[in-house]
């Protein structure tokens, strides 16, 4: 894999460094935006990898095989499926990138609809001309090997999954909710202003980036792996509706209902 | 006209350096142009279906998700339409630190186009990778631009991806004192940076090349430059209020895309700084003005790719502005009564009622539109976003229409990097439009 013909011309030169390459599917861009926000602190980055593929930055393309790929984006539809297995046939790694490809994120609201109907409801009659598929998050079309999640990203944790990934070691998404760093943060508990939030059922890992700031936390990094064991406590202690808390989970992890 | 027997063949699939993706087809046949377009390809991400149902307080979160870039902007107009909907009157206090949010909205979205979308064109390299060897310095300045915008932007707002304190009825965590301070030293820190740019966009070539098109964007009566309010206008003398904004779009859907396009009184028209410029040039900061002298830019200017060159006098706008904002605020004093509590509206702090509402906002690339009708409980029956990318492409098609036989002696490389480049002008945002480009030559 590594004789692989050079056919890149302008890339960064050594050919040592790994070649890393990002694509985006059905997502709003946000996370691969959240790379040009290091400020110079990216041209660290660039240092010690070779971005050979990025559609939003550069216009070089190639056509050999990745040590490191970042997928953005949910899968809606054929040619996208098609094309994720594609690359994962070419990556060495392949890194799941925000919310929308770790949990299908808010494009998995789609299934919470009849295909067809939400499809002329955007289109009208004409809805066939534009492929569309249900949302699915990247883990259910290939294999993953790492996830960053949120929506967006949380730049400090990509810094830390590329090192690990680089370095072919393990990397652990947090699997305590975001209580656990709110409370850290000091901040009021939501419940306690007479609010529903989801920070006892999420991920932690973004520093309870949205309560800090005065708002709830919407779920956008996922489940965390028993969210049962929390559920039962808060809905009994402040009476609230688990069809209030369902629809709110379902902003972000509709496609979680997809299986796997 | 084309030279006689010339045959054509571009197909530029994923036109790079913009947001999202769009192919060009090019076919010209024994010298005659059998196609020439600009398409959208973009998994089609059905927004307006999804928000049905949901809480019209979630709205804005929802949307804002639309497009990374431009977040900030969609979080605007939907907040905005969903005030109408609601009969919500934000504060002065309110309005102002939106217009300040706009204008640093406006400043990321356009240093990241002009530095490192655009500029890698004029200087002949692919990306703005190559840049880090041969212009090392310019690179650098525009990270470190951009840097500082996310940095105010995490302060007013809490990050400018998917911003988290603007809500409907308005901010839930307003800037303290030190906050304040902190985004004053930060831009005028950015002085110097501001000041290269300028250097940097004097010695910008664009091509020559001019159709005439109708300008569309927000005019009001005002002294202000209208970014956040105002009615549609356009340099037709057109003049329509946003209620009425379907009269000024009339979509209609093509099957080669995924968007959907627009039209007004003629075949096409141009949203974006161009158009802003070229409708209210009269109202820009003093310092705006200056710097659209220096850079020899007059209303009304027909070259497309000026549109980058309107966006460098913008940046400027948008930075002063932002500073006289903050400086009121710093000397006003920031009345922290008007905090509010995220709307998701369990204990019924915002009454709810059956509406309709439309937000008109101008975003970097042009008005953008949403307009939401809620039932009785405030969950959203239906819902509708217009695009400044849409708005665009048939006006992009238009000017292919007229550039191809104007440079079709040229080689293919030059044609293909002249289309390119007549899209990357425009800017488009096609993650907003749903995304994809393609050039197809054929030979």
């Amino acid at each position: 894999m590594e004789n692989e013909k050079e056919t890149v011309t302008a890339a960064p030169k050594a050919a040592a460094k790994p070649k890393v390459a990002f694509f985006d599917f059905a997502s709003c861009e946000g996370c691969q935006l959240q790379i040009t926000n290091l400020g110079e602190g990216l041209l660290d980055i660039l240092g010690a990898i070779d971005v050979v593929e990025f559609r939003e930055a550069i216009s070089e393309k190639w056509d050999g095989d990745y040590d490191v790929v970042f997928i953005e984006g949910s899968i809606g539809d054929h040619h996208a499926e098609e094309r994720l297995k594609k690359i994962r046939a070419r990556a060495k790694v392949l890194i799941a990138y925000g919310a929308c490809a770790c949990t299908g994120g808010v494009n998995g609201m789609k299934n919470s609809f009849e295909l067809d109907e939400i499809r002329a409801s955007v289109y009208g009659k004409d809805y066939k001309f534009f492929d569309s598929t249900p949302t699915k998050a990247v883990h259910q079309v290939v294999k993953v090997d790492y996830s960053i999640n949120g929506c967006p990203i949380y730049a400090p944790e990509l810094v830390e999954v590329l090192k690990c990934a680089l370095r072919g070691l393990p990397y652990t998404v947090p699997d305590n909710p975001v209580c656990s760093e709110c409370k850290l943060n000091e901040n009021v508990c939501m419940y306690e202003r007479g609010l529903a939030c989801l920070g006892p059922w999420t991920k932690a890992g973004c520093n309870s980036w949205c309560v800090n700031n005065g708002n709830i936390c919407y779920g956008c990094r996922g489940e965390v792996k028993n969210p049962a064991r929390n559920a039962n406590d808060i809905i009994a202690k402040y009476d609230l509706k688990p069809e209030l808390i369902k629809n709110k989970f379902d902003m972000y992890n509709k496609c979680k209902e997809g299986g796997k | 006209m084309a030279s006689a027997n010339k045959n054509l063949d571009i197909k530029v699939e994923y036109v790079t350096r913009v947001e999202g993706h769009g192919n060009i087809v090019v076919n010209v046949k024994e010298g005659k142009i059998e196609k020439c377009e600009f398409h959208v390809v973009e998994t089609p991400r059905l927004f307006e279906g999804m928000l049905r149902g949901r809480s019209i307080f979630e709205a804005q979160h929802i949307t804002s998700r639309i497009c990374g870039i431009c977040s900030c902007g969609h979080t605007l107009a939907s907040i905005q339409a969903a005030e109408d909907a609601l009969g919500v009157i934000p504060t002065e206090q309110t309005i102002k630190l939106r217009k300040l949010l706009l204008d640093y909205e406006f400043l990321d979205s356009h240093l990241l186009h002009v530095y490192l979308l655009a500029a890698p064109d004029v200087l002949g390299v692919p990306s703005f990778i190559p840049l880090i060897g041969t212009h090392n310095a310019v690179v650098r300045r525009a990270l470190r631009m951009k840097k500082a915008v996310n940095d105010v932007c995490d302060i007013l707002v809490g990050r400018h991806i998917h911003p988290i304190t603007a809500i409907v009825g308005g901010w839930t965590k307003l800037p303290s004192k030190k906050d304040l301070d902190a985004q004053v030293k930060i831009l005028e820190d950015m002085a110097p940076d501001m000041a290269e740019t300028l250097a940097l966009a004097k010695v910008l070539k664009f091509p020559d090349f001019h159709r005439e098109t109708e300008y569309v964007g927000l005019i009001s009566d005002d002294a202000e430059y209208p970014l956040l309010s105002g009615d549609i206008g356009s340099t037709d003398g057109k003049r329509v209020s946003k209620k009425d904004y379907k009269k000024a779009t009339n979509e209609f859907i093509d099957p080669r895309s995924s968007a959907k396009f627009a039209k007004w009184s003629r075949d096409s028209f141009f949203v974006g700084a161009l158009a802003r410029f070229n409708l209210n040039s009269d109202k820009l900061h003093p310092k705006a003005k200056a710097v659209a002298k220096e850079l020899g830019l007059k209303p009304v200017c027909h070259n497309p790719y000026m549109n980058t060159v309107a966006q460098v006098i913008e940046i400027v706008h948008c930075y002063y502005h932002a500073l006289e904002i903050l400086k009121d605020l710093k000397k006003n004093g920031v009345d922290y009564s008007q905090q509010v509590t995220v709307g998701v509206n369990e204990k019924g702090a915002v009454p709810v009622r059956a509406g309709n509402g439309v937000g008109a906002v101008e975003v970097p690339r042009g008005i953008l539109y949403h307009n939401y009708e809620t039932a009785k409980d405030g969950a959203i029956k239906v819902a509708n976003c217009i695009i400044p990318t849409n708005q665009n492409i048939n006006n992009i098609e238009y000017d292919f229409a007229k550039l191809l036989p104007e440079i079709i002696t040229l080689p293919k490389e030059t044609i293909t990097l002249r289309l390119e480049m007549l899209v990357r002008a425009y800017d488009p945002c096609i993650s907003c439009s749903a995304h994809y480009l393609d050039v197809k030559y054929v030979d």
